[in-house]
């Protein structure tokens, strides 16, 4: 594995189509590209508590930007007022150049802590749960066969276990075949080795769908094993924006991955 | 589990009734009870037995049946749809709780004096004291469970570009369903105690007529089989609720056969 020391996101993409890796090609292929994100002074406060302020941040098309910070920096609100879960309160935020304010977009697809799935509907029904067509149980299928869930089709979430029932909050999120996703904590809750299994199908779908991805994460080796770029977030403003250039997929042991994963944490352990 | 333990498990709850039935009947036939105080447990066989045959009894249950339903039905039906009003809605809430938070510290039993004088004695009173009987468990359980879906849900759901009725329909009712259903059960308790009282006032028909009639002519063997005839009913409104339960709440770990993980 090489540390490639380039630093512009173009030039990191134009890389990696140049070699003949088989997901990389089915990425280009598919008509639907990431969306590009743009903050600008964005804030947001509630009541008198300022959780963010004059946030500036873009975010090219397709790329895997993680956010990492101390609980309760304003990381998960920030994500939320992407998702149109909140209103900001300050600064303006655009997606592919158009002005959001507060409203969920179907492009648009959020993947919480908590697998949010609807007990009572089964597996199948809760990943087709606003598809409108008339193909959406084969859709739904589809999606559930993506993320290795496709007997389990008639379950109830009941009984699946935590991992599980993230796989099918995966696949839920990606039958919409989303330009944006956005993963709050979604491995917070789940044990080591789930962990780095949901991490690699994360990984994947992504390489493969070309989606933009956000991901907050408390958990500094997964931004470093999943992000292009890493996001620091300090008491509501951003202390750090770290590019992770390693080839994907990217090992733990490599002695640059440390290298990266021992800079950012020095530097969240350095306030407070 | 041994099968000797397992078949004493099944057996042991009955042995105290068994028991009580069969010191009852010997009680009688020593002469011990008078048939004015309590008839022998055959003689009640025998009523239930006649009364069955003659067509008198499926009359009444069929009356006191269609009272206690449509009086469930009228209350019921009214306390789902203002609590469906006032669970999902502030407004709704702040104009209608608080009167029907008083409203229910009264009991209902205590109002007879007022129905018979606003609907006579005619089936409009028994109607409204079972109407009125079954309304609170159900608006109560109704409000709580709207109030008490998971909010996480509804902001998925939102996410997901539900809204609407397609949210109500799909998140919210579903996750008030339980509750709901806890009402439900509690109201059926209810109503056939409520629906007792309201036949004895005064009836042309219906297990209470039956037994009120029975009592004049101090024919204590009908009256019981009118008592047994509540309980039983009781228990089938009981177990057609819980029926409702295990297909409606399937999803439901609570209410699952096994659960494999």
């Amino acid at each position: 594995m090489i540390l490639t020391e380039i630093d512009h996101p173009g030039l990191l993409l134009r890389a990696r189509e140049n070699d003949a890796d088989a997901p990389v090609l089915r990425r280009r292929a598919r008509p639907r590209g990431g969306l590009g994100l743009r903050l600008q002074g964005l804030g947001k406060a509630f009541g008198e508590r300022q959780v963010l302020a004059d946030i500036d941040l873009q975010i090219e098309p397709g790329e895997f930007v993680a956010i990492v910070g101390r609980s309760g920096c304003g990381k998960s609100t920030l994500l939320r007022l992407v998702a149109g879960l909140e209103t900001a309160s300050s600064g303006t935020l655009a997606l592919d150049g158009d002005a959001v304010r507060g409203a969920t977009r179907d492009d648009v697809r959020v993947m919480f802590q908590d697998a949010r799935l609807l007990p009572w509907k089964r597996v199948a029904d809760n990943i087709a749960l606003g598809l409108q067509t008339a193909d959406a149980p084969a859709r739904a299928r589809g999606a559930l066969a993506q993320v290795g869930l496709a007997d389990r089709a008639h379950d109830w979430p009941a009984v699946l276990s935590g991992g599980q029932r993230q796989r099918v909050a995966l696949a839920r999120a990606l039958v919409h075949t989303p330009r944006l996703l956005l993963l709050d904590e979604p491995l917070g809750a789940l044990d080591a080795l789930t962990r780095i299994e949901m991490q690699a199908l994360i990984e994947a779908l992504w390489r493969e769908q070309g989606f933009t991805a956000l991901l907050v994460t408390h958990d500094v080796a997964e931004a470093v094993a999943l992000a292009d770029r890493i996001i620091l977030i300090e008491d509501g403003a951003i202390a750090l924006d770290q590019r992770v250039n390693l080839t994907r997929p990217r090992s733990r042991g490599n002695p640059a991955f440390a290298m990266i994963e021992e800079r950012v944490l020095t530097r969240v352990l350095q306030h407070g | 589990m041994s099968r000797v333990r397992r078949k004493a498990e099944t057996w042991l709850p009955w042995a105290l009734p068994l028991a009580i039935v069969a010191g009852w009947q010997l009680a009688s036939v020593a002469g011990w009870l008078s048939t004015r105080v309590l008839p022998e447990p055959w003689a009640v066989l025998k009523a239930f037995w006649t009364l069955a045959a003659s067509g008198e009894m499926a009359q009444h249950v069929a009356t006191s049946t269609g009272r206690a339903f449509s009086g469930f039905a009228l209350g019921g039906g009214l306390a789902l749809a203002l609590g469906l009003l006032t669970g999902s809605l502030r407004w709704a809430e702040t104009l209608l709780d608080s009167t029907l938070q008083m409203v229910r510290n009264v009991p209902p039993l205590a109002l007879i004096p007022l129905v018979i004088l606003w609907f006579g004695i005619d089936e409009g009173a028994k109607l409204f004291l079972v109407s009125l009987g079954v309304f609170f468990p159900i608006y109560l359980n109704t409000f709580h469970g709207i109030r008490g879906v998971d909010p996480g849900l509804i902001e998925m759901a939102r996410s997901y570009g539900l809204s609407g009725w397609a949210l109500y329909r799909q998140v919210i009712l579903p996750g008030a369903l339980p509750q709901i259903l806890v009402g439900v059960r509690f109201s059926l308790g209810f109503m056939w105690v409520i629906l007792i009282v309201a036949e004895t006032i005064s009836a042309q028909a219906g297990i209470g007529y039956m037994t009120m009639n029975a009592r004049e002519f101090l024919q204590t063997d009908i009256v019981l089989v009118g008592i047994l005839l509540y309980a039983l009913l009781g228990k089938a409104a009981d177990l057609a609720a819980k029926g409702l339960e295990r297909w409606w709440l399937r999803w439901h770990p609570g209410y699952q056969p096994e659960v494999a993980r």
